[in-house]
């Protein structure tokens, strides 16, 4: 007997008609105030972390680098961002899409910059270059007043992050991503984590892979900036320094190296829980400290892995298993 | 005896030229010299054999070809063609596959991805297409999980196609190296210690499978060996290494009998004797 499966556009469709009553659903519940600002707030910086995460599990998990300068990048796409909307050189409404846009391609330019020497390097060498260029790139974005406002900050950025825009660009970065990885181009990806001179030897570009995979996460990380500046309405540089890119960090290895869904649950948890333990004042650093030596000790490789989650494959299982427990009622009824 | 520098060609590959010639190839490692002055030429459907003893430099001489150390000396042609501007991937695009003596598979993905790594430069659609799940994407790719399933079913693997490559056994994994090499579509396959850790009915049955891939593909095949039934069983021509340098080539019935040969295996009777 043929193995059940959902064909490919049922798959897409399905899916898709998730997504939208998703988004849907929880423009309505923001929009009503049903949970209050705090709650929303955190919906929003929930959605930001997601994008960074899921980014930089590209180029950890994927690739299998390990750079430390996502702060860096993230920090160039606030400030793009946030200088293209303050220009006005667009209406509104096509400022937004138009200024998130820009955020990520000036991310993914400096991303290509910084590869392609950075990426030549491996392992801790590699965490150290890139964690000095983060700083570089903070250092100057401080010291550069007159575009950036300096260590004073810059103000008046307009508040375009709702959660409407927000998961849009969230389910836009998973989506292509996704796309990358089941593709040719993310199988390259993927070989050079598992063996970088067989990749080779298969007439894989190697270099070109690396930098690609890098440009990509820093463009979505740019674009995670740019959001993270319409949230908070106000930027300064302190905002983006080595901690931030550990924390990013942090998120992906606690979800899951390689695991796309392990990403969006670490963040979802890890971003959410100073807020739902801000009763405990200081323990609270102890509880979420304690809470990561647990989940090391206990699942090395992170909460899900190298899993990843599938609904098509769920309801095939799900579907099949209906089958099998009919044709055996039926062989009962013989 | 035959002079090395003097190629021996298959008889049905009289009036074609090369594949692979390697003129005075030599590299040094700091102060040693691991090979040295080593000369071949290899047909378009040869079967050569490379054997020597332990530490002779012949998986040298294949990280050489495939460019994984760049000659200190010498030159390598490939189709006629010089590739000294080449690095691995291009040497591979020209044309060398390889495997490796300590099996480098992808050993998280599945065997049907392994051979869709080496299937790469096959499949033509770009970034765009992939996103965006263009047509080509498509077409691309159910083109070459069908040719991934043909290449895997020379061994009869086909049915573990969606299993972990890293949980194969050991005897499969390099079969399936082999399946990602040929899935690069080399003119000619380089095998490091195919048969290694094999037991002596997947040798033997190794064995055919090399004289059928040549046959299918018509490629030459280049290959390190230690089990000489294996070598004197399908090679046509034997070249041995020792310590860096080429001591004789020849049928395997010539390197036999060669005196260097049986010196460089077995050292010399003044030798044992004291």
């Amino acid at each position: 007997m043929k193995e059940f499966r959902i064909s490919m556009p049922m798959r897409y469709i399905i899916n898709s008609l998730l997504l939208v009553a998703f988004i849907v659903a929880g423009h309505l519940i923001t929009q009503s105030g049903l949970l209050g600002r705090a709650h929303n707030a955190n919906i929003v910086s929930v959605g930001i972390f997601i994008i960074l995460a899921v980014s930089l599990n590209l180029s950890t998990g994927y690739l299998g680098q390990l750079p430390l300068g996502h702060a860096g990048f993230m920090a160039i796409g606030a400030y793009a961002g946030a200088i293209f909307w303050r220009s006005g050189l667009l209406p509104s409404t096509a400022s937004v899409p138009a200024g998130l846009l820009v955020a990520g391609l000036a991310a993914a330019v400096v991303g290509v910059i910084i590869g392609i020497p950075a990426l030549r390097l491996k392992g801790d060498y590699l965490a150290i270059i890139t964690l000095g260029f983060g700083e570089i790139i903070r250092v100057i974005i401080n010291n550069l007043d007159s575009v950036t406002g300096g260590a004073g900050g810059l103000h008046g950025i307009p508040r375009h992050s709702n959660f409407l825009i927000v998961y849009l660009c969230v389910i836009i970065c998973c989506i292509a991503i996704h796309m990358l990885m089941k593709s040719r181009h993310g199988r390259a990806i993927l070989s050079i984590r598992e063996n970088e001179i067989a990749a080779e030897s298969c007439g894989i570009n190697t270099t070109y892979y690396k930098v690609m995979a890098f440009a990509f996460s820093a463009f979505f990380a740019g674009i995670a900036g740019a959001l993270f500046a319409g949230n908070i309405g106000l930027l300064v540089p302190g905002e983006f320094d080595f901690m931030t890119s550990i924390n990013i960090l942090m998120i992906v290895v606690l979800g899951g190296m390689g695991s796309m869904a392990g990403s969006v649950i670490a963040a979802s948890i890890l971003t959410s829980l100073p807020l739902f333990m801000a009763a405990l004042n200081e323990y609270r650093m102890i509880i979420y400290a304690l809470m990561l030596i647990i989940v090391m000790l206990f699942k090395p490789s992170g909460l899900l892995g190298t899993y990843d989650f599938s609904l098509s494959r769920l309801l095939e299982k799900l579907i099949r298993r209906r089958i099998a427990a009919k044709s055996k009622v039926k062989e009962g009824e013989a | 005896m035959r002079d090395p520098k003097i190629p021996l060609i298959p008889e049905r590959d009289h009036n074609k030229s090369p594949v692979l010639e390697c003129v005075g190839l030599g590299i040094d490692f700091g102060g040693l010299t691991a090979v040295d002055d080593f000369n071949i030429t290899i047909s378009p459907t040869e079967i050569c054999g490379l054997i020597g003893p332990n530490g002779a430099g012949k998986t040298t001489i294949f990280n050489l070809l495939t460019k994984v150390y760049n000659p200190t000396r010498g030159s390598i042609f490939l189709e006629g063609k010089n590739t000294k501007r080449y690095n691995t991937k291009d040497v591979n695009k020209e044309g060398i596959a390889r495997t490796f003596q300590n099996i480098r598979l992808f050993k998280n993905l599945t065997v049907l991805e392994n051979v869709l790594v080496g299937l790469h430069n096959e499949m033509d659609y770009r970034l765009f297409g992939s996103i965006f799940r263009l047509p080509s994407y498509w077409r691309s790719e159910r083109i070459a999980r069908e040719r991934a399933l043909e290449l895997l079913s020379i061994f009869n693997m086909q049915d573990i196609a969606e299993h972990k490559a890293g949980s194969l056994p050991y005897g499969s994994q390099r079969r399936l190296e082999i399946v990602r090499a040929l899935a690069t579509n080399p003119s000619i396959l380089l095998l490091d210690e195919p048969a290694a850790g094999m037991n002596p009915a997947e040798t033997e049955s190794l064995m055919e499978h090399i004289g059928q891939i040549r046959d299918t593909f018509q490629i030459a095949i280049f290959l390190i060996e230690h089990d000489m039934q294996l070598v004197m069983g399908v090679c046509e021509g034997v070249a041995v290494l020792n310590y860096g340098k080429l001591i004789a080539k020849g049928t395997p019935s010539e390197i036999q009998r060669d005196p260097r040969v049986i010196e460089a295996y077995l050292g010399t009777g003044g030798q044992a004797d004291a």
